[in-house]
């Protein structure tokens, strides 16, 4: 989806401005909503994908307007009736107005320990990776609808493989809800130039983490 | 400055006042739905904040840092397999299936991103500051890395490579950052108190030993 949280090289945004002694959560509620989402995400309410694909589905003048966790909460409520786990009157009214959803087990004590582990997302592999460390490619020029992880300033861009990273549930198809489709994952690095023009600084290389799916191979270069 | 701007201090709004009570609000009322629906025990929210406040933070990675300055044998098993190592180091839950750890020397700084999002990894670093995941350093990170260095207070030499490495994937990036030079006989606890966030993440440096002392 070309929404506005894809953000890589967007001007006007300012100055990055840290905050000294910065507490972890600015206020209750955000660690209450932070704690909710993982919480549902944990009971498999929904894949991480889908819960990416929540965010950046708001409105953009809401994604840039609300805070971090502002976003969390939106999104917390829309996936919440999106998936069937509560109704829009029942948020509205800030009450249950029937029973959960079916075979929907509690989050428990006992839960919170092990939800704090991140997912494993490597799966077996039905092929050979097709790109080789040290490979040029290119990365498509896509612009799906729906989901990617393939940011719009590295779409159509020449790079190198440089690491093979094992294969991985593909966010693409993970977040409509077609299932793992595992595919190969790659780091690709790019010379800033390739991304940014001739007028960029020189020593500046960027890479992203790719999926088999986003690269297509070129022609070796001609041998001089 | 407009009134928005002067409001937009980290590169998105932070709730103030009415705005605060309504995600207050908000909430509470989703916590109070799920919870009277029985999908959750507001206790187990309780102890996962708990634990990001408490337990899983920076100082993590600064130990392993630390532990890879002391020893070379562990650096090397850190930049071939980070999540093995780290693993094997024993203070933090598996970093999922894969950490990768990149180190900056003179030639090459090493900077983390997450463009679209807002990844990071929470085992070793605890959860990211706000400027992390703010507009303006999602956006300039990738094409102005020298220019965000410098809202560090940052300056590298001309020469020194600048790689950025955006978290597309569920791969997660720890820098490991350059010794300071004056930390020669440092224990491992003196170590690890040079190691500030930022310079996991490439935005920062370690402190200078003499004004840690």
């Amino acid at each position: 989806m070309d929404g506005i949280h894809d953000m890589g090289g967007m001007h006007g945004f300012g100055k990055v401005e840290p905050e000294a002694n910065e507490p972890v959560f600015h206020a209750p509620w955000e660690g209450r909503c932070l704690a909710l989402n993982r919480a549902m995400g944990a009971l498999g309410a929904w894949n991480i994908d889908q819960g990416r694909a929540g965010i950046e589905e708001l409105p953009p003048d809401v994604y840039l307007t609300r805070s971090y966790y502002g976003k969390w909460a939106l999104r917390l409520e829309s996936l919440l009736i999106k998936f069937g786990f509560a109704g829009a009157g029942e948020i509205a009214a800030g009450h249950a107005l029937g029973a959960g959803k079916a075979g929907t087990r509690k989050f428990g004590v006992t839960d919170a320990a092990a939800s704090l582990n991140r997912g494993l997302y490597a799966r077996p592999a039905a092929a050979p990776p097709r790109f080789k460390v040290g490979q040029r490619v290119r990365t498509k020029n896509i612009h799906p609808v729906t989901h990617t992880r393939l940011p719009r300033y590295a779409r159509g861009r020449v790079g190198v493989v440089e690491a093979v990273r094992g294969c991985h549930v593909f966010p693409d198809s993970s977040a409509i809800g077609a299932g793992d489709n595992p595919q190969w994952l790659y780091t690709v690095a790019f010379d800033g130039r390739e991304l940014w023009g001739e007028n960029t600084d020189p020593t500046l290389q960027v890479s992203i983490e790719a999926f088999e799916p986003y690269l297509e191979e070129l022609p070796s270069p001609p041998k001089e | 400055m407009t009134r928005e701007r002067d409001h937009d201090k980290h590169g998105e709004r932070h709730e103030h006042g009415s705005e605060l009570s309504e995600m207050q609000l908000r909430v509470r009322a989703i916590e109070t739905v799920l919870t009277e629906k029985g999908y959750i025990d507001p206790a187990a929210l309780d102890a996962m904040i708990e634990a990001y406040e408490t337990k899983i933070g920076p100082h993590i990675g600064a130990r392993i840092v630390a532990k890879a300055w002391a020893e070379e044998a562990f650096k090397r098993e850190l930049l071939a397999d980070a999540t093995q190592a780290v693993r094997a180091f024993g203070v933090v839950n598996p970093v999922g299936d894969h950490l990768i750890a990149v180190e900056n020397t003179r030639k090459r700084h090493n900077m983390i991103v997450c463009t679209l999002c807002s990844c990071y990894p929470w085992e070793v670093l605890g959860l990211p500051p706000v400027w992390y995941k703010s507009a303006p350093y999602r956006s300039r990170a990738v094409n102005d890395p020298r220019g965000v260095l410098a809202d560090f207070g940052v300056t590298l030499p001309a020469d020194t490579e600048i790689r950025v490495w955006d978290s597309t994937a569920e791969t997660r990036f720890l820098v490991v950052p350059m010794r300071p030079s004056g930390s020669e006989g440092l224990s491992a606890e003196q170590l690890a108190a040079l190691v500030t966030r930022d310079s996991m993440i490439g935005t920062g440096l370690p402190r200078n030993p003499k004004e840690a002392a």
